[in-house]
């Protein structure tokens, strides 16, 4: 007797029939109608959409950090829903990677410490910390500046500590909130070339939400929010 | 405290700031602290010092309390007293503020007349012998063999001996009967005194355990008992003095508090964006907590520490004075730790609102 097995690699991040409403008014406002997402490791998936589409709320919801009026997201095979707040701060912090649209970096910590910081929250001893947070910033091209604290950084290298950041405990899911915007075309691409090649060698699922079009090279998949809908736009290039 | 202390380094000035005012808090409850006991010391410690298990005064008329001032107890009071189950001894003891003089210097002391061969007579008091304490002594310029005159009589030092005071007047301690004989030469200055048909002041009970029936005592000479503490109290000038120092002392713990706490308070509010971010990070709330509180407690400790070094270095320079100033664990360490327990609950209530910070505007949650 033969047997066939039919392997079938889970995505990282699945987000399915995400309703999420807010109250606006009398009404309410739908910023997430029926949306669907798989995003598999290793891959980048770039939402664009104008401002107010959706595309915030999109990456809050796969953040754990707003529950949905309704659907189903699966982080790292965790189904979130049903999880406490506790649950969810520590998925986020064991498996979510968020890159922010400013850079956000804690003032009081140098570059270094911006990223020993996310190894403390996961309870990890310093030590390894020390050379894994080193490392990462070897990575993005930071280690000169590993004593510097972020008024002494340039936009450019405050973002790219930003993405490094964001990898130290090694998620599953990497969500990008525009890391482009307040940086000039060349830093911007310089900064988007690195997410994309950090998101390859970590087998990371990366979503990239923009609204700049003229840095979707890298992306695997690229999906339009239009009013809270997420449909198919265009084939990565 | 990963943050809190990378915190407590970057914001050098803010929390020097902060520190600085709980150092000086610290010193000014410390200094407070040390010159509300010296001046109790002075006020009472001929009381509290007595070997006495109850004191007896004459019961006060309906609706007032039991004063020194006030009370005035016979030989009967005493005897009936003396008869009780349960008493060991039962001292009377008049006590009487007067001028003394030796010499050419006078000065106001108040004369604590005992029955010389009782528990509570100082060595060496005897008829026509009296016993300066330290400061009387100091006061008048007498030493053991001069001649004191007090009320009118002129009485042998037979020794110095003690620091008791009674309501900031150093005690001369004299027989029971000169005491009352004092009282009949009329140079009663007018505070403390009985008039002359009394015979001492209030008595001194020793009991052979806490069950004894005291209340049957009190019925059957007249009078009220009252545990020592209790009759310090019954010290007009005590009462009033120390109600106003500890009165401000406690405006001072509050005020420590709510510095501290608007304090944090300010500074929760500006770290709101980092906490922010630090949740959207996944950073527990709890975790939040004890990083902002840990530095308040830090903030809390080091000011009250060197405000408490400063303050036991004060007081040990005054101390020594006439400032009346004691420096000891309960002036010192006990005032530290409930400025750092106070301002501890002040922070508390401030940095509670980092359980209010949004994760989701870390991520611009307008849009």
């Amino acid at each position: 007797m033969t047997t066939t097995t039919t392997q079938s690699v889970a995505p990282n991040l699945r987000l399915d029939g995400i309703t999420l409403t807010y109250p606006d008014g009398d009404g309410t406002l739908t910023a997430l109608d029926r949306v669907d997402l798989d995003v598999p490791a290793g891959t980048i998936t770039a939402v664009v959409g104008p401002s107010g589409s959706g595309k915030s709320s999109l990456l809050a919801v796969a953040a754990t950090l707003v529950t949905p009026d309704s659907g189903s997201v699966v982080l790292a095979g965790t189904e979130v829903n049903g999880l406490s707040a506790a649950d969810r701060s520590r998925l986020r912090r064991e498996r979510v990677g968020i890159v922010f649209q400013q850079p956000s970096l804690l003032p009081s910590l140098t570059a270094l410490e911006q990223l020993q910081v996310m190894a403390h929250l996961d309870g990890r001893g310093p030590r390894g910390a020390r050379s894994q947070a080193a490392e990462l910033l070897d990575a993005v091209g930071l280690a000169a500046q590993a004593g510097r604290r972020p008024h002494q950084l340039s936009g450019g290298q405050r973002q790219r500590i930003n993405i490094a950041r964001a990898l130290m405990n090694e998620p599953a899911v990497l969500l990008v909130d525009e890391p482009t915007s307040a940086l000039d075309h060349e830093r911007g691409a310089a900064v988007l070339d690195l997410i994309a090649r950090l998101t390859r060698e970590r087998g990371t699922a990366t979503v990239l939400v923009t609204h700049d079009r003229t840095h979707l090279a890298e992306a695997d998949e690229v999906l339009t929010m239009t009013d809270g809908r997420l449909g198919a736009c265009a084939s990565a290039v | 405290m990963f943050v809190a202390w990378r915190d407590l380094r970057f914001a050098k000035g803010r929390f020097a700031l902060m520190g600085t005012v709980v150092v000086l808090i610290t010193l000014l409850v410390g200094l407070l602290s040390g010159l509300t006991a010296g001046l109790a010391r002075e006020n009472v410690s001929a009381i509290s010092s007595l070997p006495a298990d109850r004191i007896a005064f004459a019961a006060p008329a309906d609706g007032r309390s039991v004063s020194f001032t006030d009370s005035a107890v016979p030989e009967k009071a005493w005897n009936t007293w003396a008869e009780q189950p349960g008493v060991t001894a039962a001292d009377p003891v008049g006590i009487r503020t007067l001028n003394a003089a030796a010499g050419e210097r006078t000065a106001a002391a108040s004369a604590f007349g005992v029955d010389p061969g009782s528990g509570i007579a100082p060595a060496g008091l005897a008829p026509g012998r009296i016993v300066l304490s330290e400061q009387a002594a100091d006061e008048l310029g007498a030493a053991e063999g001069d001649t004191v005159r007090l009320g009118g009589l002129d009485l042998r030092v037979a020794a110095v001996a003690g620091d008791a005071s009674y309501s900031h007047t150093p005690v001369v301690w004299t027989t029971l009967d000169e005491w009352q004989r004092i009282g009949h030469s009329g140079t009663d200055i007018g505070t403390g005194g009985t008039d002359s048909e009394e015979q001492a002041t209030v008595i001194a009970l020793r009991l052979d355990g806490d069950d004894v029936d005291t209340a049957a005592g009190d019925r059957a000479a007249g009078t009220a008992t009252r545990t020592p503490d209790e009759a310090l109290s019954a010290i007009g000038s005590y009462q009033a003095e120390n109600g106003s120092l500890q009165l401000m002392r406690g405006f001072l713990f509050v005020i420590s508090a709510l510095v501290v706490g608007a304090f944090f308070t300010v500074w929760t509010i500006q770290r709101s964006p980092d906490i922010a971010v630090l949740k959207a990070l996944g950073a527990g709330t709890p975790y939040l907590l004890k990083d902002a509180l840990g530095q308040a407690v830090v903030l809390l400790a080091a000011g009250t520490g060197l405000g408490t070094l400063i303050a036991a270095g004060v007081g040990g320079l005054i101390g020594g004075g006439d400032v009346p100033f004691v420096l000891d664990l309960a002036t010192v360490l006990v005032p530290a730790g409930v400025l750092i327990a106070l301002g501890a609950v002040g922070a508390a209530l401030a940095v509670r609102r980092v359980t209010a910070v949004d994760p989701l505007t870390a991520l611009g949650s307008a849009r």
